[in-house]
């Protein structure tokens, strides 16, 4: 009987096989197409807007503490950038293709460049012929950022001129990370409460979503009614149809609710008895108003709103009488 | 263009800022001034079908400003021996850089300047940059 490998056993198996590629070359040295020459120092030092005479002012250069023209120092890694059209050497027999390959098949596929430093021995000059070699200088162990866990790798480049001494060298590190899961979608805004829909009221309803506050009339003696009920208190009659408010009216009372909170209400919550022209009281909730705009006796006018796509609501703005 | 001596330089020293619009013209004649030739510095078709709002700089760029930044303070006589960089968040073809610098460490004659260089979205480079002044009396154009 086998018993399957811990996640202990196999993580630490996983981290120790990684640290056999530190110190491993990778690819061949690298040989810089061209010697250090002055033209391309000139578009370096033109895109950068690098204004430097050392660069390239011949007889500046000569007086400076450089004694002559000399490339600028961070333009090392430029003189060895791969050609145009040539990708990336990711034959197998590549050590630093089969240690993006051990960690791509942990899950760590994310990649992105954290740091660089660079070390200038001398600065470059005209005619210089630069080889550069790259070595996995190192692999950290299981690292949770702020991007997702993973695995820093730093490869270290050194530079020699055609003498064969180190002009300068730089390390790279890149993070080779498992991304992040997305955060979820932001849950959707809650709705507002649903009203108990009943032939009653129901006509109250639909008329909002009209964009039109309906008032109900009795139809024998022409009383109005609100809210909404099956009988004239007047007259006692069960006959009714419906006139459209104007929209205008005067705070008859007011309330600002602060407890309990609800998700699908705007806050400050603020409920205003409005007596309508038409001598009937409706509540509502107030837009576009000031908490010291407030004041009984306020002049206000409806605007019916779209709460979402089932409900509609009448609400009240101050407004000069 | 002056040259600062070891003399003039005092730790907590502040450069004056250098603003830079991140044109997507710079963006381009960076990368390829500095021979980098991958499509996220320059194709933002590319860029954004590998996740990026646009093209942005690449890092070769960022170093050979920072060195900019510095030589532009110190002087033709200044000797960079290291720029150690640490990098954030990308910088987009639209938005500006700000670099900063203060004077961190001056010691055995080597100057320690601490850089940020900041956009709109965060800070896209924090690092160092180690150099040597021109020393006094040694035929420095002061």
């Amino acid at each position: 009987m086998t018993t399957a490998p811990t996640d202990t056993t196999d993580s630490a198996a996983f981290e120790a096989s990684l640290q056999q590629f530190v110190g491993l070359e990778i690819g061949v040295v690298a040989v810089a197409p061209d010697e250090v020459n002055v033209p391309m120092v000139r578009h370096w030092c033109e895109a950068m807007g690098d204004t430097n005479p050392v660069y390239l002012d011949a007889s500046a250069a000569a007086a400076s503490v450089h004694g002559g023209l000399v490339s600028p120092p961070t333009m090392l890694q430029a003189w060895v950038m791969r050609p145009f059209g040539q990708g990336r050497d990711e034959s197998e027999s590549n050590p630093y293709s089969q240690l993006t390959k051990a960690v791509e098949s942990h899950g760590f596929t994310s990649v992105v460049a954290t740091n660089c430093e660079q070390t200038y021995d001398r600065y470059l000059r005209p005619g210089d012929q630069l080889t550069m070699r790259t070595v996995i200088d190192s692999v950290s162990g299981e690292k949770t950022t702020g991007l997702g866990t993973g695995h820093f790798i730093t490869t270290r480049q050194d530079y020699f001129d055609g003498a064969g001494e180190r002009v300068g060298s730089m390390l790279f590190r890149i993070l080779k990370f498992r991304p992040a899961p997305k955060p979820a979608p932001a849950a959707p805004k809650p709705l507002r409460p649903r009203p108990s829909l009943t032939f009653d009221h129901l006509f109250w309803f639909e008329g909002l979503k009209q964009g039109k506050l309906l008032i109900q009339r009795c139809a024998e003696c022409g009383v109005l009614r609100h809210p909404a009920a099956p009988m004239c208190r007047e007259c006692r009659s069960i006959v009714w149809d419906t006139i459209e408010a104007g929209g205008r009216g005067r705070i008859h009372s007011f309330v600002v609710v602060h407890y309990p909170q609800i998700p699908s209400i705007e806050y400050p919550n603020q409920v205003v008895l409005v007596d309508l022209d038409e001598g009937v009281r409706v509540v509502a909730n107030t837009v576009d108003t000031n908490a010291d705009q407030l004041v009984i006796g306020a002049a206000v006018q409806l605007e019916v709103r779209m709460c979402d796509d089932d409900l509609s609501l009448p609400f009240f703005k101050v407004v000069q009488s | 263009m002056n040259s600062l001596h070891d003399t003039d330089v005092n730790v907590g020293d502040q450069l004056a800022p250098l603003v830079l619009p991140l044109s997507r013209s710079l963006i381009v004649a960076t990368a390829l001034a500095s021979r980098d030739y991958q499509d996220v510095h320059h194709d933002p078709t590319l860029a954004q079908q590998k996740g990026s709002q646009d093209i942005f700089m690449n890092i070769l760029t960022t170093n050979g400003l920072i060195g900019r930044y510095i030589t532009d303070w110190a002087g033709p006589d200044s000797i960079i021996k290291n720029v150690s960089i640490r990098l954030g968040v990308p910088n987009y073809a639209g938005d500006t850089m700000t670099i900063t610098g203060t004077v961190t460490s001056k010691q055995d004659g080597q100057i320690v300047v601490g850089v940020v260089g900041a956009n709109s979205m965060g800070n896209h480079v924090t690092g160092t940059v180690t150099l040597v002044l021109g020393a006094t009396g040694q035929g420095g154009t002061k």
